[in-house]
């Protein structure tokens, strides 16, 4: 550059960094309605848009597609089948098993057969049904139950067991036992899945995506194209959230709208409408799982067994890693000394189900949580007394894969939240009034969540980032991780901005791409802030040793006397505002550009044995949930919630309360609401708003209190903090316990009625009929 | 067709008539922050404003409108907010308080808001409460904060200042638009939209086109459009007709335009009856309550719409006319064939409802029972209407939806109820009764078994609740009249 800029702008009043509850970076564009999402882009008269054609059945061979009724459909360019694959068929992210379209197997109802490009949306969609598709349908499965019985597993599954469970069973005063049945959960993100792909030199593509991971989809794209992926670039700006459902899922309209730019030369855009997107996307998996446990007259655990069966569907996907969570977080907060585990990864005709957040760990918690009340109501003590006994504390700190808890935060956390939501209080009001009110019943419950981070396959733990400081003294950001609503991108920013001293408006991040920083890791297990955060420290702290050495040798001090705060760079006497000493350094030939680098430390796993050290830290927190039930009906209404999370040293407050609101209020929705349903041909019922009810804002309860722990991470991580994507899911299971302690009060505590997840009211009401009959009766029915 | 769009007039050309106002938007607009979230009125991230003249502005899904919908009035999107780049006070509030994460439906809370706002305004209140909030917002689906930030946005937007007057505040000044409305609104020679003025023009249109599609709130009829992708050859509108979307009283006698929308007909329940305002308030989402009309709930023959089973229970009429401008009244209870089929013929249409001062004054209850509180479809709604003197019962009417292929009336227990004494065993057998009566099925909302017993207990909770005075209600419902707001 010959000349620098001229002025140098006035430094902001405010230094906002670390720590600061500084606002969503987009927030101003959301509600302005100027962030733009994929299909807010520019269209031309060249682009196409893609429509994906179905299976009709959920097992069989196909005989015949007969494609011909749609090419001559008005507006229709190009139709591709499995055939026209150039590359790799097989787009699944880590065991084979999802073919981009059906071949001759039909695996799932809704399983990609073929697509149409079409010069509108609407042209492609009024084509793509007139397809002709001739089936020899065969039996599939559809039970998980039945699965499991015959072993027909996706990957093997994954034991963890300690000390002798068959004695303790034996030799223990008390035992239970129980069943629970986990339903799956639909993502709905607002903005549906989309990709844009543009043909670009040499066979390659420009693919934008709403996708947690565009170093995977640059990776399929180039073996679906057979290129190299140097051809292949992703770009990712935001997603209208993702939760999980944008990790693998993101893949299938990026590889087929990157088929069709191949194909045609022209643009292609390929959004999923909602309801293709709930027919053809994967769902938490419902988990079927039983439980006992072998206690003292205290409600102490002795011995534990669990058998977690999952649905993973017709694939893989990422079910190993779900099905390893579950199995890793079934001890929640729990301290059990003889234990037993086993995570069963079962096949079943339907859809391939995926990462949602909490990632297995969700189910392996709530099938926990319901034997903890069972044990509790077992020797006639209050569910939290129980829970406090049983929480892992010095000397009972090992979990059953070995991992020494080193920070024991929730039994200082479960106090001051059990305090603070007066708990006891509530518990002696609410038996006073259930006693006395044949219809109405309250149910109360605290449950805590203990959330291991990092991601279970330890080679994901690992980030890149790239700074670069213009000379006007701007700074410009770039990190692996995605923009889904989780403010990943301020977060991040908030730590340049630290680290150079300055206000975090110069900091400006900018789209994901594979170009920039490559080989990245998707933005998921809740780790995006602790993994890129380091990289970006990192590729800063690289900066600053360039700027800081030009310091000492230019102004004559020492290392430790160059400070770069309040937007201005002290160096021994001498202050200079920060875009001065940037030119001043630009000038003097210093590099001014960074990348950085973290890999997670400490971390390591064997699978074989179900031992190792999984985690780097776990994240911790508690809710408390008040509900009231209608024996009636089996309406309810959340009357109360009391939360207090475990987010180490926050980097941003106002997010993270964000995040833990929002979490709750996602798993309390998949525990009431929102209920996934198949017919007996393994038709996905529940596929469309109108039958598959997300909460809305009248579902939230009136008194809604969330709080943060302030103690910070014990770990090094970035800035002390901790992560806070998925915990606070969890936080939900104290509402199915709350629910299920009100069914339970029409018998008088002393039965543990069998309560479906999702708690519809439908599901309540057969709960308290259970609970009535044997109050009636005296006996289970 | 003529409109105001963000107070510019806006000429539309040759147009598919069955173009939704979404699609015109996103399309030949190109104004993007209007986002598509479900294409079926379920999550409001299409939410935009319309005003008729004269008339408040509402908020509405933009999704399942035909674009012919806004022919002649006002329309506002997000766009119309931000003048020289200062954020009008909804948009200031939500920022403040943290109310977007990924952004995708902020546009349509957004709106949601504003409609709020400005009628707030209009009404001079200076506090909102949260009730009001949630109410503006049931239509809106959030899947990313948990709601908590957006209602305190809401309850505080007020507060804010605004910048500069905005365009939503100052009415466009109306000019002159087209008249004849003979002449479709839209037409691409092969599909139109026509918005007759008056019955006279609906009923000649009907003799000229039988078989064309009436559009009232388009609630329905819209996800035929977006879901099934079909192309209607004639859309007529019902929506610009006054004397459809009447509320009057003739004597003893409550006429309801089949027309009127829901909020128009919900501002009145106030103190018409406290069991229907609660049904209204779950009935559709505040966008779904400004566009859908009972009429349209009766003419689409769905044995789960929430109005018919409290028109069978208050023994109301309709009032069908044909294309030659004859005019019949039917018993609703005469006017089911079967499974979204009714008696209401091609070329004929539905005017009025009519409905009883006597009906409305004999005890009632309303019971919703569904998966949500807000915007679902019920899995058993049971209506009742209910005499009760000294302790004996006088007429009955038990009417149910979601039980049957249509709404049905469970005549066998009406007539085990009438004229008996109340009592526990009566409450018990008139339930046995009833679970014989009606053979509830399956299906993604509830199972048959669950369906079964919930028809028998919400008669088993009007019975309870007649004879003790005593609620027995678990939800919370908004104690104030929020759709005031939007008349």
């Amino acid at each position: 550059m010959r000349k620098l800029i001229d002025s140098t702008a006035a430094a902001p009043p405010l230094f906002r960094s670390v720590g600061d509850s500084v606002k969503h970076e987009s927030a101003a564009r959301h509600v302005a309605g100027t962030a733009i999402y994929i299909d807010d882009m520019p269209l031309t008269a060249r682009h196409l848009h893609v429509a994906i054609g179905i299976t009709s059945i959920a097992a069989g061979r196909i005989k015949l597609i007969d494609v011909s009724a749609v090419r001559t459909m008005p507006g229709v360019v190009d139709v591709i089948v499995q055939a026209d694959i150039p590359g790799k068929i097989d787009i699944a992210p880590v065991f084979d098993g999802d073919p981009l379209f059906a071949g001759s197997t039909v695996l799932f109802h809704g399983q990609a057969l073929f697509a149409v490009a079409a010069t509108s949306f609407a042209a492609a969609q009024r084509a793509v049904a007139q397809v002709k598709v001739e089936y020899e349908p065969l039996p599939g499965q559809q039970s998980v139950a039945l699965a499991a019985e015959a072993q027909d597993f996706v990957v093997p599954p994954h034991i963890i067991s300690r000390g002798d469970v068959a004695a303790a069973f034996t030799s223990a005063p008390h035992t239970i036992s129980g069943h629970i049945e986990i339903h799956g959960q639909e993502h709905f993100y607002l903005e549906g899945q989309i990709s844009e792909a543009m043909p670009a030199e040499e066979g390659g593509v420009v693919v934008l995506s709403s996708s947690q991971h565009p170093a995977e989809l640059q990776k399929l794209i180039a073996e679906v194209l057979d290129v190299p992926m140097h051809k292949v670039v992703v770009e990712v700006r935001r997603m209208g959230g993702g939760f999980g459902g944008k990790e693998t899922q993101a893949a299938m309209p990026a590889c087929i709208a990157a088929l069709f730019a191949r194909r045609t030369g022209r643009p292609v855009r390929c959004r999923l409408p909602r309801k293709t997107d709930m027919l053809v996307t994967g769902k938490r998996h419902p988990f079927s799982s039983d439980y006992s446990a072998a206690f003292d007259a205290e409600g102490r655990i002795l011995g534990a067994e669990l058998v977690l069966a999952a649905d993973c569907g017709c694939s893989a996907d990422l079910s190993m890693g779900i099905v390893d969570r579950a199995v890793q977080h079934a001890d929640n907060a729990y301290y059990m000394p003889n234990v037993a585990i086993r995570g069963l990864p079962c096949r079943t005709n339907k859809v391939s189900n995926t990462a949602f957040r909490g990632f297995g760990a969700p189910q392996g918690m709530l099938t926990t949580e319901a034997m903890m009340d069972d044990i509790a109501r077992a020797v006639g003590r209050d569910p939290l007394d129980v829970r406090l006994l049983n929480l892992y504390g010095p000397g009972r700190a090992t979990t059953p894969y070995g991992q020494e808890i080193e920070d024991h935060v929730l039994p200082d956390l479960l106090a001051q939240l059990a305090a603070s939501a007066d708990y006891r209080k509530r518990r002696a009001a609410i038996a006073t009034s259930n006693a006395d009110s044949p219809v109405m019943r309250k149910g109360l419950a605290l449950t805590p969540v203990k959330f291991g981070i990092s991601f279970t396959t330890t080679h994901l733990n690992q980030a890149g980032a790239q700074v670069a400081i213009y000379t006007d003294g701007s700074i410009h950001l770039n990190h692996g991780g995605t923009e889904m609503g989780q403010g990943l991108f301020i977060k991040v920013a908030q730590v340049v901005a630290s680290a150079f001293g300055v206000d975090v408006s110069q900091v400006m991040v900018s789209a994901t791409r594979t170009d920039k920083v490559p080989n990245t890791s998707p933005t998921a297990a809740s780790a995006g802030s602790d993994l890129n955060g380091m990289a970006a420290l990192d590729a800063c702290n690289k900066i600053k040793a360039g700027l800081i050495d030009f310091a000492c040798s230019t102004y004559d001090c020492a290392a430790a006397d160059v400070h770069f705060t309040e937007g201005q760079v002290r160096a021994g006497s001498l202050t200079f505002a920060f875009a001065d000493f940037i030119k001043q350094a630009y000038l003097g030939r210093v590099p001014l550009f960074s990348s950085g680098f973290y890999r997670t430390p400490k971390i390591w796993y064997d699978r074989k044995r179900g031992e190792g050290r999984p985690f780097f830290y776990f994240a911790n927190g508690a809710a408390c949930a008040e509900v009231t039930v209608s024996a009636l009906t089996g309406e309810y209404r959340i009357d109360r919630v009391d939360i207090l999370h475990d987010v180490g040293t926050s980097l941003n407050p106002d997010i993270d309360i964000g995040q833990i609101e929002g979490g709750f209020v996602q798993g309390m929705g998949w525990l009431t609401t929102e209920e996934m349903s198949w017919n007996a041909d393994g038709v996905i019922t529940s596929n469309s708003p109108a039958n598959y009810k997300i909460p809305t804002s009248a579902d939230v309860p009136a008194a809604f209190n969330v709080a943060l722990f302030q103690r910070p991470n014990g770990e090094d991580s970035i800035h002390r903090s901790k992560a806070v994507g998925e915990p606070p899911l969890m936080l939900a299971n104290s509402v199915w316990c709350a629910l299920r302690d009100a069914c339970s009060s029409f018998a008088g505590y002393r039965m543990n009625p069998v309560l479906k997840a999702p708690a519809t009211p439908e599901q309540v009401y057969w709960a308290v009929q259970q609970a009535k009959a044997f109050a009636a009766s005296g006996k289970l029915q | 067709m003529d409109f105001i769009l963000n107070g510019k007039q806006q000429q539309v050309g040759i147009c598919d008539a069955n173009l939704t106002l979404l699609d015109y938007l996103r399309g030949d607009a190109a104004m993007k922050g209007t986002k598509e979230g479900c294409a079926s009125g379920d999550c409001g991230a299409c939410t935009v404003l319309l005003a008729a003249p004269g008339q408040p502005p509402r908020a509405i899904n933009a999704c399942i409108t035909p674009l012919g919908s806004a022919a002649n009035k006002q329309v506002w999107t997000v766009e119309a907010l931000t003048g020289d780049g200062a954020l009008h006070p909804v948009q200031q509030a939500l920022v403040d308080c943290n109310g977007s994460q990924c952004g995708f439906c902020t546009p349509g809370f957004v709106m949601a808001l504003t409609a709020l706002y400005a009628n707030s305004q209009r009404c001079g209140l200076q506090q909102l409460d949260r009730d009001s909030v949630t109410d503006a917002i049931s239509g809106n689906l959030c899947r990313c904060t948990g709601y908590r930030p957006i209602v305190e946005a809401g309850t505080k937007m007020l507060q804010i200042a605004p910048a500069a007057p905005t365009l939503v505040q100052k009415p466009a000044s109306l000019q002159p638009l087209s008249t004849n409305s003979m002449q479709p609104q839209l037409s691409d020679g092969e599909h139109s939209f026509f918005q007759p003025a008056t019955e006279a023009e609906l009923q000649q249109l009907l003799a000229l086109y039988p078989q064309a599609a009436l559009v009232a709130g388009a609630t329905d009829l819209g996800l035929e459009l977006t879901q099934r992708h079909r192309q209607f050859a004639q859309l007529i509108s019902v929506g610009a007709i006054p004397s459809m979307a009447r509320f009057e009283w003739q004597d003893d006698q409550l006429l309801i335009g089949a027309a009127l929308p829901y909020t128009d007909l919900e501002s009145r329940t106030h103190e018409l009856s406290i069991p229907l305002k609660r049904l209204l308030h779950r009935l559709g989402s505040r966008q779904i309550r400004n566009q859908g009309t009972i009429g349209g709930n009766i003419a689409n023959g769905s044995p789960i719409a929430d109005m018919p089973p409290v028109l069978l229970a208050w023994d109301a009429d309709i009032e069908i006319v044909d294309s030659s401008g004859k005019r019949t009244w039917h018993p609703l209870s005469s006017v089911y064939l079967g499974y979204r089929l009714t008696i209401v013929q091609a070329g004929q249409y539905i005017a009025r409802i009519r409905i009883r001062r006597a009906a409305l004054e004999r005890p009632h209850r309303f019971y919703k029972v569904s998966k949500r509180f807000e915007d679902d479809i019920s899995a058993v709604l049971g209506a009742f209407s209910l005499e009760l003197a000294g302790g004996r019962l006088g007429a009955v009417r038990l009417a149910f939806g979601g039980v049957a292929a249509t709404p049905v009336r469970a005549t066998a227990t009406e007539a085990l109820l009438t004229g008996s004494t109340l009592s526990d065993a009566l409450i018990a057998s008139a339930c046995d009764t009833l679970k014989n009566e009606l053979k509830p099925i399956s299906d993604v909302r509830a199972s048959s078994a669950y369906r079964s017993e919930m028809a028998a207990n919400t008669l088993q909770r009007a019975l309870l609740e007649l004879g003790s005075g005593l609620e027995l209600e678990v939800h919370h419902y908004p104690a104030g009249n929020e759709a005031a707001l939007y008349v």
